[in-house]
């Protein structure tokens, strides 16, 4: 472990030391995205007329960028070397509080979203506090039983009932625009710059890959590594409890079973934008192009009505292939 | 493992601050065993059809799948790994199947059962090889392998179910026969736990899976090859999923594209609650079969107590993370107990 760190680390200083090369520039994993992302647009375009056109591409963004906001919480976790698999369930019980205080408790709309927010909280915080509390059990048990228990309570609540009639207002979230621009793509925008800058830019990101690397050592090195925990795995909760909020208003009611299987796209976005499924590497603009990549095929493929099911398959295999083709790399090395 | 329980049955006059908990843990069977005996009594009182032979039975039928799959997955979590996958790999097995028999009435239901072990046992292979020779972490190889085995259900059946009458009778018959007045789901069972007993206590791949699960590094030193490890674990798993698929299909009679969603937790559950532990290395046959027929006790109970079918998700999450906890609690208590033995 020590021998990598420090091999890592040695890595780390050649390369701030070397001088700018085109060729290690573009060897990069993040063109090989957006190489795909150019392949997903043009086979789309290819496939279905209605595709290319400036109000579609704009527009798909409001179907396909609500669950893209768990994906920089899930590349922090992922960077930590740790899992939450519970993202789905926790967007489903915070909607259905939310719907619940709303609907059946008789509180204003604006509560009922804070209460969302903190159900989302509170979720994230339980992962963490049992994660951090319980350092014998893996992150996958863990978010298992609570992705049991989050989806269970939430049918408890809407037992099998759809609950809407939401306020005209609160539409916005999923169907406004700000200038012609939809609400969701400024509210991602301004969510992704923050997290990419939270991991790349502050001492508190440096903790996170610290963490991922080697998190005994990061420990020793006065890391506190269960608040550093704590904290991701609650804004894990708190980005899924936003999704909840976008994901309702779009959809104009909620119901247990929403967001089903989330943690699958989630997971396979992050992987694929190049957060190491190992820990300690990746940056968040590969996510970025990521989200759009999956959001993009997704869209143009439900265009020419490829059936969902499909869908499944191809996100599942994009995943083997994003996680496949670094360990591949390495061999060879 | 086997030394730590060895220094619990030593005689000794220590006694202050040994963990009671951890005693309770040493007959985790039996501790088990009593509450399912307690369960059935209290069920018993708030509704009396529950003990009748025919609820039994079914209960066992019912429970018989699940087992099978919870040996398994015992094997699975022995490793340090986890597979999502196997509800997905029983969908796909029993919708092949399903759709052989169909256009086949003619069909042995033996060959039928040999026919879906065999997808169940590519399946595994596939994921045994992701795991082993590509280094991928099990969660995500199975959480992707389970999109991509449901996404094929899916197309195989173009979105259609295969119900009862498109079945032939020997079909079907494979979950409702009996034979000498058992079930032949039991008996399946019964022959896969004997298989099991065989394999994992008196076989050298047995030994060296346990070995694998609880010290990767000295395993390695030993000789043994991880990788075959792996790819033996999952492939028995994808094999018993298989298996499981056929039967589902038989005893259900009917194949759909979302048979068995989700079933994996409950198979993760059973094991859980039968003492696997998630950190490798340990797990009883004995208590995996407990903790299935504990699941399987409690998913026939609800409804006959009247409990909302909407309450049975919370209840299964809440007693999964009891258990998991409980079980830290329990390992942490041992571990202090011996450190208390080592300083006399």
């Amino acid at each position: 472990m020590a021998s990598k760190m420090e091999e890592t680390y040695v890595h780390r200083k050649l390369e701030a030391h070397k001088p700018f090369s085109t060729k290690q520039f573009f060897l990069q994993w993040e063109w090989l995205l957006v190489l795909i992302l150019i392949g997903v647009m043009v086979l789309n375009t290819l496939l279905s007329p209605y595709f290319l056109n400036v109000t579609s591409l704009r527009d798909a963004t409001m179907i396909f960028l609500d669950k893209s906001f768990i994906v920089f919480p899930m590349a922090f976790i992922m960077i930590m070397r740790e899992i939450d698999i519970s993202v789905g369930s926790t967007v489903a019980l915070s909607s259905v509080v939310m719907a619940t205080a709303y609907n059946v408790l008789g509180m204003p709309m604006e509560v009922a979203v804070i209460i969302c927010l903190l159900v989302g909280a509170l979720c994230g915080l339980l992962n963490g506090l049992l994660i951090t509390k319980f350092p014998e059990l893996s992150a996958v048990i863990v978010t298992l039983a609570t992705m049991i228990l989050y989806r269970g309570i939430a049918y408890i609540i809407l037992e099998d009932q759809a609950s809407g009639n939401f306020p005209e207002w609160f539409g916005f979230f999923g169907w406004g625009y700000i200038f012609g621009v939809p609400f969701i793509l400024i509210v991602f925008v301004i969510i992704a710059v923050v997290f990419g800058l939270l991991l790349h830019k502050t001492s508190f990101g440096r903790r996170v890959f610290a963490i991922g690397h080697n998190d005994v050592a990061s420990k020793f090195s006065g890391v506190n590594v269960n608040r550093t925990k704590l904290i991701v795995y609650t804004l894990a909760g708190v980005m899924a409890a936003l999704t909840a909020v976008f994901l309702a208003s779009r959809m104009g009611s909620t119901r247990p079973n929403i967001a089903n299987g989330y943690e699958l796209d989630v997971i396979a976005m992050a992987a694929l934008g190049g957060i190491s499924t190992a820990g300690g590497k990746g940056r968040l603009i590969g996510t970025v192009i990521a989200i759009f990549i999956i959001g993009y095929l997704q869209y143009g493929l439900g265009l020419i009505n490829i059936p969902s099911q499909t869908l499944m398959i191809i996100i599942g295999a994009l995943l083997l292939f994003a996680v496949i083709v670094p360990k591949v790399k390495e061999m060879r090395r | 493992m086997s030394t730590s329980m060895m220094d619990e049955t030593l005689p000794t006059n220590i006694e202050k601050k040994e963990s009671k908990l951890a005693k309770i843990g040493q007959f985790r069977e039996i501790g088990l065993l009593v509450f399912i005996v307690i369960l059935v009594i209290a069920v018993q009182l708030r509704n009396s059809s529950f003990l009748t032979l025919e609820n039994i039975s079914d209960m066992a039928t019912n429970t018989a799948i699940l087992s099978i799959l919870a040996v398994g997955m015992m094997l699975v979590l022995v490793t340090r790994g986890i597979d999502l996958s196997i509800g997905a790999t029983l969908a796909l097995s029993g919708m092949i199947v399903a759709q052989f028999v169909s256009n086949h009435s003619g069909t042995s239901p033996i060959v039928a059962i040999l026919m879906g072990i065999g997808i169940g046992i590519l399946c595994g292979l596939v994921i045994g090889g992701l795991v082993s020779y590509l280094g991928v972490l099990p969660i995500i190889a199975t959480l992707a392998m389970m999109n991509i085995f449901r996404g094929l259900t899916y197309m195989v059946s173009n979105g259609k179910w295969i119900s009862s009458y498109q079945m032939p009778e020997s079909f079907v018959g494979i979950a409702t026969s009996k034979l000498l007045g058992v079930n032949t789901l039991i008996i399946i069972a019964l022959i896969v736990y004997a298989f099991a007993i065989y394999f994992i206590g008196h076989t050298r791949t047995g030994r060296q899976i346990y070995a694998v699960g609880s010290n990767p590094e000295s395993a390695k030193v030993t000789g043994i090859s991880e990788k075959k490890v792996f790819i033996i674990v999952y492939t028995l798993m994808g094999g018993l999923s298989g298996l499981s698929g056929v039967l589902w299909v038989s005893k259900f009679a009917s194949a759909q594209g979302d048979t068995a969603t989700g079933y994996e937790l409950s198979v993760i559950a059973a094991c859980i609650l039968g003492g696997v532990s998630i950190a490798g290395g340990a797990g009883k046959l004995s208590g995996v079969i407990l903790g299935a027929f504990l699941i399987g006790i409690l998913n026939n109970a609800l409804p006959l107590l009247n409990v909302s079918p909407f309450w049975q998700k919370g209840i299964e999450g809440s007693i999964i993370l009891a258990a998991v906890l409980l079980n830290v609690m329990v390992k942490r208590g041992v571990e202090r107990n011996n450190l208390l033995k080592r300083r006399v």
